[in-house]
């Protein structure tokens, strides 16, 4: 059956197939090029486990949803085809489902762990003992890096083998940061602690995530918006994009040492994350989206501030960003470095930008637009040369964008002439029993995926959550191929990959 | 111009939420102590644990005659129990010479060199302690900055509310600092653990075998908060 972007329907209503129907279904999706699966887990429902698996039809702006169920006391000796063996971009999904459950999946090149979370099937398998691959070699060498990283990041463990400087294989394990989010989620009964998870999945992606939230609630509490507030999120998403994207070009400086570059895109991300404070009182946008409504509309002096720091903002931009990119020593650096193909990043199920640079068009706000973005006729940027240069092009070709997108909408005075919707915490919600909704958002790294599944009583029984860089971590490993060690840390700042998202 | 000259006068505007005050205004209290997902809010008299608030606000806005945010940045205190505002006090919260550590006072002050470590958290401490040595902030014009190796640091400054599977690292980071060593919890989340206090899969357990010598609130800490914090610990 198909659903739109953030429409509740019956969990009944999901078709349940046998395991091959299942499959044979999934591969028909799978083999086209419009279609990618931007969900499949796995969770308890009652006596049974439940598999959903969700296709996005990027043509028809459609989600097709597919499902199979198995006894609980079934499930040790289930032995399924895997659909990685042909379709790669499934690996992380079958990985998760194996290591929640303990499911096999017969013909997956390797059921590696995703995150160690707390309540994994093999609790003696321990975060100190991933199954790395190794080559067995005496001209070889391997280089282990973290789980605590040389700078202020987050915890990652990357294994390089190399030959010299020369990196065959870069393998990233993944974890540290689990800190049992979807668990929570389920055991706090308040919808404000909810939504402030929401805010602390990915804390450099609080509005995507926590937009993505809201329009999960809203759905199931069947609230409907006010086309301002829809507006205000979306300038809201399209900020912090600008923000991160600004820092990012920063940083991708910094490690070419191109000190002009680090430190104008370092000041330049300052006054837009200050603006965010100025509108929402948190730097990164923690406490702008509440379910329903907002505490801080975007009044007529904050749009006319707005439009100030950007045009400021804009000028500088514009001469530093086309001073870089025509940098001699820049594009010696960041040229050919770290390459992807269109067929490579559609294999590994990339999205977001590391999908876009590499020439495939996948972006949620044309593909499924939801809340402001059903308003404006957004098309993707792609570019087609997959290397750092692209990242680091893609993102200023970004941030531009945004800066458009922004200053057409705040100075459309008639959306803001209606009344926003103001938060009130303690205004009960009526939520759908029984009931299944999933909710895409493009964040700025890419796809942002939520679903929430209801119990008989309008309770919570699963919830799910992706960030974009489930997919992605698969794309900094490929880059790192056959290139040489000296080159990771460009590659790693152009995917600015999350840990926390990918942990929970 | 981009450089803040005086990073301990910045008025930061509203509706940037500082340092709360609590009226003595009455109020149904079970109600606002309820109302809170982290249980930062206290009762009788009303109180604010700043260790645990994620500063959403909420409260305020619920009740605004008995709680207000002010804009005051400054939220660092060296013991546990000096985050916790109370209703009827306007207390300004700050290190107490008194209870830093002779040591810390004999062999810092001139320049200091911290190892971060992310343990567990959403990456938003992180983004802000980054930006603290960005050429706004800029703290490293007080010698403050952060380093590679725990070898060639003077102590650690932890954020997260400390994962299971970062335990391990957490401690043998500690370690290997030499001493005499700081310990700076940063952010609500390794403060008391924040959202994440009761989750299954944090283990907090090394806190209890170490002094923890800077407590540093918010979520995250605004960068000025950050650099605030750190040159009252250290300043002689």
């Amino acid at each position: 059956m198909y659903v739109e972007n953030n429409q509740a329907i019956e969990t009944k209503k999901i078709p349940v197939l046998s395991y091959d129907e299942f499959y044979n279904e999934a591969a028909d999706f799978l083999s086209k090029d419009e279609v990618h699966c931007v969900n499949y887990f796995a969770f308890p429902y009652g006596e049974k486990l439940k598999f959903v698996c969700a296709f996005a039809d990027d043509k028809e702006h459609k989600i097709a949803l597919l499902s199979y169920e198995f006894e609980n006391k079934n499930i040790n000796d289930l032995n399924l085809k895997s659909l990685t063996e042909t379709f790669p971009a499934m690996h992380v999904f079958e990985r998760e489902i194996n290591e929640n459950f303990g499911i096999m999946f017969q013909g997956h090149p390797w059921l590696k762990p995703i995150r160690f979370p707390h309540n994994r099937y093999d609790k003696k398998l321990q975060v100190s003992q991933y199954p790395f691959y190794q080559i067995e070699s005496e001209q070889l060498h391997e280089v282990g890096v973290g789980p605590i990283h040389a700078g202020v990041i987050e915890p990652g463990h990357f294994r390089f083998i190399c030959n010299g400087e020369n990196v065959l294989s870069l393998e990233i394990q993944l974890g540290w940061q689990h800190r049992g989010l979807e668990t929570l989620f389920l055991k706090n009964e308040n919808w404000l602690g909810r939504n402030l998870l929401a805010e602390n999945i990915a804390g450099d992606t609080a509005i995507g995530h926590a937009a993505t939230f809201a329009n999960i609630v809203e759905s199931l509490a069947e609230i409907k918006i006010s086309k301002r507030l829809k507006i205000e999120r979306m300038v809201a998403l399209e900020l912090e994009r600008m923000a991160t994207n600004t820092g990012d070009m920063s940083a991708l400086c910094t490690d070419i040492a191109y000190q002009l570059g680090a430190a104008v895109f370092g000041i330049l991300r300052t006054p837009i994350v200050n603006f965010t404070q100025k509108w929402c009182g948190n730097r990164l946008g923690k406490g702008m989206i509440r379910i329903g409504g907002t505490h801080y509309p975007l009044t007529p002096e904050l749009r006319q501030e707005m439009r100030e720091v950007l045009k400021k903002y804009k000028k500088k931009f514009l001469e530093m960003a086309h001073k870089s990119y025509h940098l001699v020593s820049l594009q010696d650096r960041f040229d050919d470095i770290g390459t992807l193909t269109e067929k490579q990043v559609r294999l590994i199920g990339a999205v977001g930008m590391a999908a876009r640079m590499a020439g495939l068009p996948r972006d949620i706000r044309k593909s499924h637009p939801s809340g402001g973005y059903e308003f404006v006729n957004f098309e993707p940027i792609t570019l087609d040369s997959g290397d750092v240069f692209a990242r680091f092009l893609l993102r200023s070709k970004e941030v531009q964008k945004s800066l458009k997108l922004i200053d057409t909408i705040i100075s459309t005075d008639s959306i803001f002439a209606e009344t926003d919707d103001m938060f009130e915490v303690d205004k009960p919600l009526t939520i759908q029993k029984d009931s299944f909704v999933l909710s895409l958002t493009e964040g700025w790294r890419g796809e942002i995926c939520h679903v929430a599944i209801t119990g008989g009583k309008g309770n919570l029984l699963y919830y799910k959550i992706k960030d974009p860089s489930l997919h992605n971590w698969k794309a900094l490993e490929l880059s790192l191929r056959n290139l040489e060690i000296s080159d990771f840390p460009i590659n790693n700042k152009s995917y600015n990959l999350s840990y926390a998202g990918n942990d929970l | 111009m981009q450089y803040i000259p005086d990073v301990k006068g910045v008025n930061l505007p509203a509706p940037y939420r500082g340092r709360p005050v609590i009226s003595n205004a009455k109020v149904d209290e079970n109600k606002l102590a309820g109302m809170c997902p982290l249980k930062a809010i206290g009762k009788n008299p009303l109180s604010i644990d700043l260790g645990r608030c994620s500063f959403c606000g909420e409260c305020a806005f619920k009740c605004p005659e008995k709680i207000k945010f002010t804009q005051d940045y400054k939220l660092s205190a060296s013991r546990r129990e000096d985050l916790i505002i109370k209703a009827g006090e306007n207390k300004l919260l700050k290190v107490n010479p008194k209870y830093v550590r002779d040591e810390i006072k004999k062999v810092f002050g001139r320049s200091l060199k911290l190892r971060q470590i992310s343990a567990g958290g959403d990456n938003s401490a992180e983004l802000e302690l980054n930006a603290s040595s960005n050429a706004n902030f800029d703290m490293g014009r007080f010698g403050i900055e952060f380093v590679a190796s725990p070898r060639h640091a003077d102590g650690i400054v932890i954020t997260g509310p400390i994962s299971e599977n970062m335990a391990e690292a957490v401690k043998i980071c500690y370690d290997a600092v030499p001493e005499p060593k700081i310990v700076v919890l940063c952010g609500t989340d390794a403060i008391s653990g924040g959202l994440f206090e009761n989750s299954p899969a944090v283990n907090r357990k090394f806190l209890d075998s170490i002094k923890v010598d800077l407590f540093i609130c918010g979520n995250p800490p605004h960068p000025l908060t950050f650099v605030n914090g750190i040159l009252q610990l250290i300043e002689k």
